[in-house]
């Protein structure tokens, strides 16, 4: 099963690429979609079948179709594609990847440096995960309740729109204030 | 289903998939594909905390990933919403026009 692994993980690697590289946003994320299909194989090889679901459903299913939404809200098509191929010249990226470049080679160094370890990954259950899930790490589990909810408050707030008030005199009456509020300024 | 690759090679692939969402994130100047290279460094973290925990046989590792996966949703709901309004207050996704907010 050695083959499918470094088969996944080239997949991975190589649409990975392309997102960094696509100038039509759709396209990278197509290509995001298809690396993180990738990752799920590789989670459901390294014996997690439990993250490799999750990974689908949640990722590749719910979070995609968030940026999907907000990508066709936008409209970005064609002028975006064009922008970006403006934007991503040679000189314009040649010295981050270098930079980036240079950290993996050291981390490529260390980690080649170390004692080498042989591995046999173990299979580690649904089961065991969610007992571990709600009983040590409870805490954690409601904590992340919270900052699902704040998320979701703070998204329905930050997104809203500026309601227009449809009653007339209500709307003229809230412009008399305003510009009473003004005359106190000034 | 069991591999034995060695535990570098995971490491490494992670490594790897991580430093190509910190070039993602540079070298973009469009919001929305900042956001989707973040989301490329998350999940190479993730891929980093199930081999470990795959590695020594603990749920531990597949726990974290459960968590950084509630993150990510949680960021990326408030990412998003910020971008529509960025979106609608300046008709553009580049990030050198939001120069007012003098971050």
């Amino acid at each position: 099963m050695e083959i499918a692994f470094y088969i996944a993980g080239a997949v991975a690697i190589v649409a990975t690429l392309m997102v960094i590289t696509r100038h039509n946003p759709v396209h990278a994320l197509l290509y995001l979609n298809v690396s993180l299909l990738a990752h799920a194989m590789l989670f459901y090889l390294l014996g997690a079948s439990f993250a490799a679901l999750l990974e689908i459903i949640i990722y590749a299913g719910a979070i995609m179709v968030l940026f999907i939404f907000v990508v066709m809200l936008l409209n970005l098509g064609k002028e975006t594609a064009e922008q970006e191929r403006k934007w991503l010249k040679l000189k314009v990226w040649a010295g981050p990847t270098m930079l980036a470049a240079i950290l993996f080679a050291e981390f490529l160094a260390l980690v080649l440096s170390s004692r080498q370890s042989t591995y046999s990954p173990a299979v580690v259950s649904p089961r065991e995960v969610a007992v571990s899930l709600f009983r040590e790490y409870l805490i954690g589990v409601e904590l992340a309740a919270m900052l699902l909810m704040a998320a979701v408050v703070g998204a329905a707030h930050i997104g809203r729109h500026k309601k227009l008030v449809l009653h007339r005199f209500l709307k003229e009456e809230k412009e008399r204030e305003e510009e009473k509020q003004e005359e106190m300024v000034l | 289903m069991k591999t034995s690759v060695s535990a570098e090679v995971v490491v490494l692939l992670a490594g790897l998939l991580f430093a190509l969402g910190i070039v993602g994130v540079i070298i973009r100047k469009n919001i929305v594909f900042m956001l989707l290279s973040v989301e490329i460094m998350l999940n190479a973290s993730g891929l980093a905390f199930v081999a470990a925990g795959s590695r020594w046989g603990q749920p531990d590792g597949q726990v974290m990933f459960v968590f950084i996966l509630a993150m990510a949703a949680a960021e990326v709901s408030i990412g998003l919403a910020l971008i529509l309004q960025i979106y609608h207050q300046h008709k553009s996704l580049d990030i050198d026009n939001l120069k007012e907010m003098n971050g």
